[in-house]
Order: structure tokens, then C-alpha cells, then sequence
């Protein structure tokens, strides 16, 4: 789950980690009495999970009340690479002597933490990873030892901050590590993290993505209220079903993330365009067959719908059965193709036979299903 | 021969009492495994079925000589359940349960790489190991798979993702051909037991022959098992990623296949393992049909 910049600073803030003070506007008046809170100069911050916003013109200063209300009625409503400005964070300017990059996050292949510190930070971080790879301070720490302190001076003496900024850095690299790991972070980023002239080190931006399968520790309500889904995901969201909303006109319900992932596969294959992913998951239950089939079919692109069970432990005939009863209770207007493999198929085969028509096709293996739920799509 | 598991496999079950537990864990008996024995604190004494319940692994170990443990625990109690099997004296540790917070799966992967250097964890989030014929610890449908035969050539399969590995199973029978193991590694950010860990045992185990790798987008195990298999494999391999079409930046349900930045790529894993001598398939079926021609080849 990704948190906006203004989550990622009440997070960061939570863990001890020195943050400007700010507040959250949904409207201009809003903007002005969160900045005559912060005190002047203020930023006005347009509150999207995308790069770029200060290019974008969603990053303004403002040193007096016009001015705030001139930039945030600018920015509210801004278009910032096909997401809508609805909120704003207004904060207390900060002077700034020099912008460095902090980050941790997992490295899988190391399977141990990664944290990578530059004095090169504020600009395109991955950039300066691309041109000076050695302008990147990187550790990995153990997850039993966690981040000690001799570690966090060593890293950030290889870094070459600026001595004025050690101290400091020393202290919120290992709170940004409590935060990542004790908030269940997968990525905790300060990009710029600043050293202000009065020689204080601060997290100037705050970007966080929280692990969901950690949410039953933590109290992420207020996170969770916020994400952004478009309809067909916020439906599939309510229903607990793994769903991710693609562009094309094929729906595809298949039993495991695998077969899902590789439904799509087969279907751009044989020239078709799927409009989701969707894993029902193991089981049987007409009930989620019919809340996935609602889902795809409410989706205005779709024109046909691909149905991949490969039968494990749950049986060819209880899966037909499921369908079956589902496709009784609700009206589908697309064509159904369904291919069912696996254990029972035969017996699951002849349940599906006598409800075979233009409605609803069988076919024997996935590139075969595939290509007809294709060209009912085009038909 | 089969790799990690056999027929002298004893499995006890961390969550025997709990319904998914019982269910598997039943089943898996039926299959034939050696299922010796649950664990429950609050229910120790009583049984599942026949199958005596202990209150820590500890005690079964000692009680049944348990050498395997299956945790079937809800993703919040994980992180104790892999201690307490390694504390307790198993030496290899299937965890099937989904969910678990990524932190705590990488404290007990570098716990157990610490203090408990000889015990193997597979999982989380996988769908277990089958050993076909011997033991089946896991939620894997053991009929779908056939036994590897002496003199025969057999196959190893290792797989990320649960179904895509049933169907293996599946197509490999269909053909005839037996399978020595198939593990299911699990789509998780920090599994116990790595693509490359699974292909060092098959290269060593002299009753497979040939081995199938099932991956996923995302992360780069698929890269670093090619480097080993151009390095350290012998035997001929099949291969299928699954994910070529997912776009970047989407979960796409587990938690380890999201590609981003352009690392971790579909394509990007089938050109490593290419150039490493595997044949990669477009889909699932080409895989398989690879396979079939690799054994064809060796018993010719």
C-alpha cells in the first residue's frame, strides 16, 4: 500500500523522524489556515502518488496568504500524469544547504535489508544510480542484528556528507530503519532528506509503501480509506478478490496468481488484449465465481470472458457445479469460454455439456480457449 | 531417489487441529505420507483422526522422532511456529500458510541461515512438496502426479507458482512421464528454499534426469538460477515464466511477481535461462511439450 507524502510524513513523524510542520487542505480556505498554522513561507504540495509533481506545476512557494490561495486553486483540480489533484499538504518552507537521498527496502537477492544513502540527493535518484553508481552509499544490514550504530556512522562517513550534517543523519537513518521495519514498510524514501544552514538534518519528503500483510499489526484505517481504485477494483477490493484492472476487452477468471498470470499470457499470444487479472483462488464456492463474473461483466470494455480452472484439489465436477449454479443466479451479457483441466475434468466436462451454447463454449486446452474468447471478442 | 523428502519422511503438522490443517493434513496421510503426529498447547493429548496431538514440536520430535514439520498457522503466529520447529529439533520445515509480513519472513530466513544452518525451510506461501508415490507434505493433489520408475527417465520439477505446478504434474503424467520431486518454492519475497537451492539437489540426485522450472516476473531468482544452471547444471532443462504480458508496477496476486523498473522482467528471465541452455516455452503447454522432447531425447 502506498502512502501520499503527507501519510509518509505523520508516519515518518510517528517513528520521532523530524518532519515541517504542515497540515492536509481539501480546499483553498483549508490551504490558507494550514499555512497560517505552519507559518510563512509555506510549499504548496499537491498530494498525487506520482513522480514528477514539481514539473507538473503541483509544487508551489507561497509566502503569504494570496499567494496560497492563488497556487492551491491552481493545483487543486491539477492533471498530474492522469491523476487528479483532490488534496494539497502545505508545509513550513525549509532553507536548504544541501539535499541528500536516504532509503531502505528489501533486497531479495541479498535477502538481507538494503540502505543506500548519497550526498546526491533531491534530484533523479535513479539517474545518479545510472551515471555515478558510486555516488550511492550502500548497506545491508541483517534483519536479526538490525542497524547499529558504528554500522550507521561507517555509511554515513562512505556516503561523505557534509560533517556538519553526521550527527543528524546518524540519528534519523536509524529512525527511518525502526520506522521501515517496525512499521512493516517494504520502502521507507527520504528524497530530498536536507541539511538546513543551522546544521539540522530533515526529512523534506516522505515516500512509503506498507507491506499489506502486516496491516493486522497496525492501525492503517486512515491509509487504507485513502487508496486509490478505480470502480472495478474498489468492487473486486470488497469482495476479497485478487483482481488487478487492465485496458483490454477480455475478462479472464482463472484459479491461482500463476494461471492467472499465465492466461493473460496465452490470450496477448493469440492477438487479444485481456481486461483483467482475476484469482478466484482455490475452492469451489459459486458465490465467488459470482461476484468475479459480476465484476468483469459490469466492465464496460469487456466483450468476452475466459474461465481457466485447473482442477487440484477441489474436483472438475464441484468447479463445474460452482459455475453452473452462479450463471443461474445472475444474467452475463458477454459469451463465456471456459476450459477445465486437471483433476475430474472429465466428469466436470460432462456436468458443463448440456449448458453449452453461443453463451457459454467449451474448449480442451488454454491456447484453444484462447483463441475462440478472442474471436468472440472481435466478432 | 527424490530430493528433501521420502518415504522415511515423519511429518508432524504445526495447526493439525485447525480446519485447513486437518483437511491437508489428512490427506496427506491418505497420500501415504508418514503423518505422525500435530501440535496444539491447548490441545495436547487429544487426537486428529488417530493422529496423536503434542503441545510443542519439541515434544513430538521426541515422542514420534518427527524429522519434517507443516505449519498450517495463521500468518500472525509464523514467525514462532518456524522457531519453534527449528528449536524443536525438525530438519525441514514446509510452510504453507500465505501472508506473512515480509519483515518477519526475513528475520527467520537469516535466524534459521544462523543458528539452524542444517534445518531447510520451504515457504511461506508455497504450495508444499511432493515426493510421488513417498510423501506429499503439503496441499498439493497427490493423484495428479506419477511415481518416478527405476530404469525410466524421470523428472524434477520446481515451481514458484501453485498452479502452473499442478498443471506440470498433470501434462508430465499425461505423457507418461514420473516425477522424483516436485517442490513448490512459493511466490514470496524471501523464500526458505530458492530456485538455485532445488536445482543443486536434482543435479545431484541420480534418479532425476531432466528438470522443469516453473518462474514468475518479478525479483531475479529466475536470473541468478540461470547463472547457476550455465555453471553448475548438467542436466537438460524446460522452462516457463509466467507474467510476459502483466504490465509493470501491478501486483499481480503474490506478492513476489510485480516487475518494476524494468527488473524482472519476463523477458529478461527467459533470455538468462536461454543462454543457459534451457528450452523456455511460450506457455505452460510448451513447456511441457519441451519437456517431453528432452525426454524423448535421453531415453533415446
Amino acid at each position: 500500500m502506498d502512502l501520499f507524502e503527507y501519510q509518509g510524513k505523520q508516519f515518518f513523524a510517528s517513528f520521532g523522524i523530524p518532519v515541517s510542520p504542515g497540515g492536509v487542505a481539501d480546499t483553498v480556505d483549508e490551504a490558507v489556515a494550514a499555512a497560517e498554522a505552519a507559518g510563512y513561507p509555506v510549499v504548496v504540495k499537491a498530494q498525487v502518488m506520482v513522480g514528477g509533481r514539481g514539473k507538473a506545476g503541483g509544487v508551489k512557494l507561497a509566502n503569504d496568504a494570496d499567494e496560497v490561495r492563488l497556487h492551491a486553486g491552481n493545483i487543486l483540480g491539477l492533471d498530474i500524469k492522469g491523476h487528479i489533484v483532490k488534496r494539497l499538504w502545505i508545509e513550513h518552507a525549509s532553507d536548504i544547504a544541501e539535499e541528500y537521498y536516504a532509503s531502505f527496502t528489501l533486497d531479495r537477492s541479498a535477502k538481507k535489508h538494503l540502505g543506500m544513502l548519497s550526498a546526491e540527493g533531491g534530484v533523479e535518484i535513479e539517474q545518479v544510480a545510472v551515471d555515478n553508481p558510486d555516488a550511492i552509499a550502500k548497506i545491508w544490514i541483517d534483519p536479526v542484528d538490525g542497524l547499529t550504530d558504528a554500522q550507521a556512522r561507517e555509511w554515513v562517513a562512505a556516503a561523505k556528507l557534509n560533517p556538519d550534517a553526521v550527527e543528524g543523519a546518524v540519528a534519523i537513518l536509524k529512525q527511518l530503519y525502526t520506522a521501515y521495519t517496525d512499521g512493516d514498510a517494504d520502502l521507507a524514501e527520504i528524497n530530498p532528506l536536507i541539511l538546513k544552514p543551522s546544521g539540522e538534518v530533515h526529512a523534506l519528503d516522505a515516500k512509503v509503501t506498507l507491506d499489506n500483510n502486516a496491516s493486522y499489526r497496525h492501525d492503517w484505517a486512515e491509509y487504507e480509506a485513502t487508496q486509490e481504485r478505480d470502480s472495478r477494483e474498489q468492487a473486486a477490493h470488497e469482495a476479497d478478490l485478487q483482481y488487478v484492472g487492465l485496458d483490454g476487452y477480455v475478462g479472464i477468471i482463472a484459479n491461482g496468481a500463476g494461471l492467472a498470470m499465465s492466461t493473460l499470457d496465452v490470450v496477448n499470444q493469440v492477438g487479444g488484449s485481456p481486461a483483467n487479472f482475476l484469482d478466484v483462488g482455490g475452492g469451489a464456492d459459486a458465490d465467488k465465481f459470482v461476484k468475479a463474473l459480476t465484476i468483469i461483466d459490469n466492465d464496460p470494455l469487456v466483450k468476452s470472458i475466459f474461465i481457466n480452472i485447473f482442477g487440484g484439489i477441489t474436483r472438475g465436477e464441484e468447479v463445474a457445479n460452482g459455475i453452473i449454479t452462479a450463471l443461474g443466479q445472475i444474467d452475463i451479457s458477454s459469451p463465456i469460454v471456459i476450459r477445465l483441466d486437471g483433476t475430474n475434468a472429465e466428469e466436470g466436462r460432462a456436468i458443463l455439456e448440456p449448458h453449452l451454447g453461443d453463451k457459454l463454449r467449451m474448449e480442451p486446452t488454454m491456447l484453444d480457449a484462447a483463441r475462440t474468447v478472442v474471436e468472440l471478442a472481435k466478432a | 531417489m527424490a530430493i528433501f523428502v521420502d518415504e522415511n519422511t515423519k511429518v508432524i503438522y504445526q495447526g493439525l487441529t485447525g480446519s485447513q490443517g486437518r483437511y491437508y493434513g489428512l490427506l496427506n496421510r491418505d497420500y501415504g505420507t508418514q503423518v505422525v503426529g500435530g501440535t496444539n498447547p491447548k490441545k495436547a493429548g487429544t487426537d486428529v483422526d488417530g493422529i496423536p496431538v503434542f503441545a510443542s514440536v519439541a515434544e513430538a520430535v521426541a515422542e514420534t522422532g518427527a524429522n519434517a514439520s507443516c505449519i498450517f498457522i495463521p500468518a500472525a503466529g509464523v514467525k514462532a511456529a518456524v522457531m519453534e520447529a527449528a528449536e524443536g529439533g525438525v530438519e525441514f520445515i514446509v510452510c504453507i500458510t500465505e501472508g506473512v509480513p515480509a519483515h518477519d519472513e526475513a528475520w527467520f530466513f537469516n535466524k534459521l541461515r544462523r543458528d539452524f544452518p542444517n534445518v531447510r525451510l520451504l515457504g511461506p506461501n508455497c504450495p508444499g512438496i511432493i515426493s510421488p508415490g513417498k510423501c506429499n507434505i503439503g496441499i498439493t493433489a497427490g493423484h495428479i502426479a506419477k511415481e518416478a520408475e527405476p530404469g525410466a527417465i524421470n523428472v524434477g520439477i520446481v515451481s514458484r507458482s501453485g498452479t502452473l505446478t499442478y498443471q506440470a504434474l498433470y501434462e508430465l503424467k499425461l505423457q507418461g512421464i514420473g516425477v522424483t520431486t516436485c517442490v513448490g518454492i512459493g511466490g514470496d519475497p524471501v523464500p526458505g528454499t530458492s530456485f538455485i537451492d532445488c536445482l543443486q539437489a536434482f543435479e545431484a540426485d541420480p534418479d532425476t534426469h531432466a528438470i522443469m522450472m516453473i518462474g514468475e516476473i518479478g525479483g531475479s531468482a529466475e536470473e541468478e538460477a540461470a547463472e547457476f544452471i550455465r555453471s553448475s547444471v548438467t542436466k537438460p532443462l524446460s522452462a516457463y515464466i509466467a507474467g510476459q504480458t502483466a504490465p509493470a508496477g501491478k501486483k499481480m496476486g503474490h506478492a513476489g511477481a510485480i516487475v518494476s523498473g524494468g527488473k524482472g522482467t519476463a523477458a529478461a528471465k527467459m533470455e538468462a535461462l536461454t543462454a543457459a541452455g534451457v528450452r523456455v516455452g511460450a506457455n505452460p503447454t510448451e513447456a511441457g511439450e519441451l519437456m517431453v522432447e528432452i525426454v524423448k531425447e535421453l531415453s533415446a
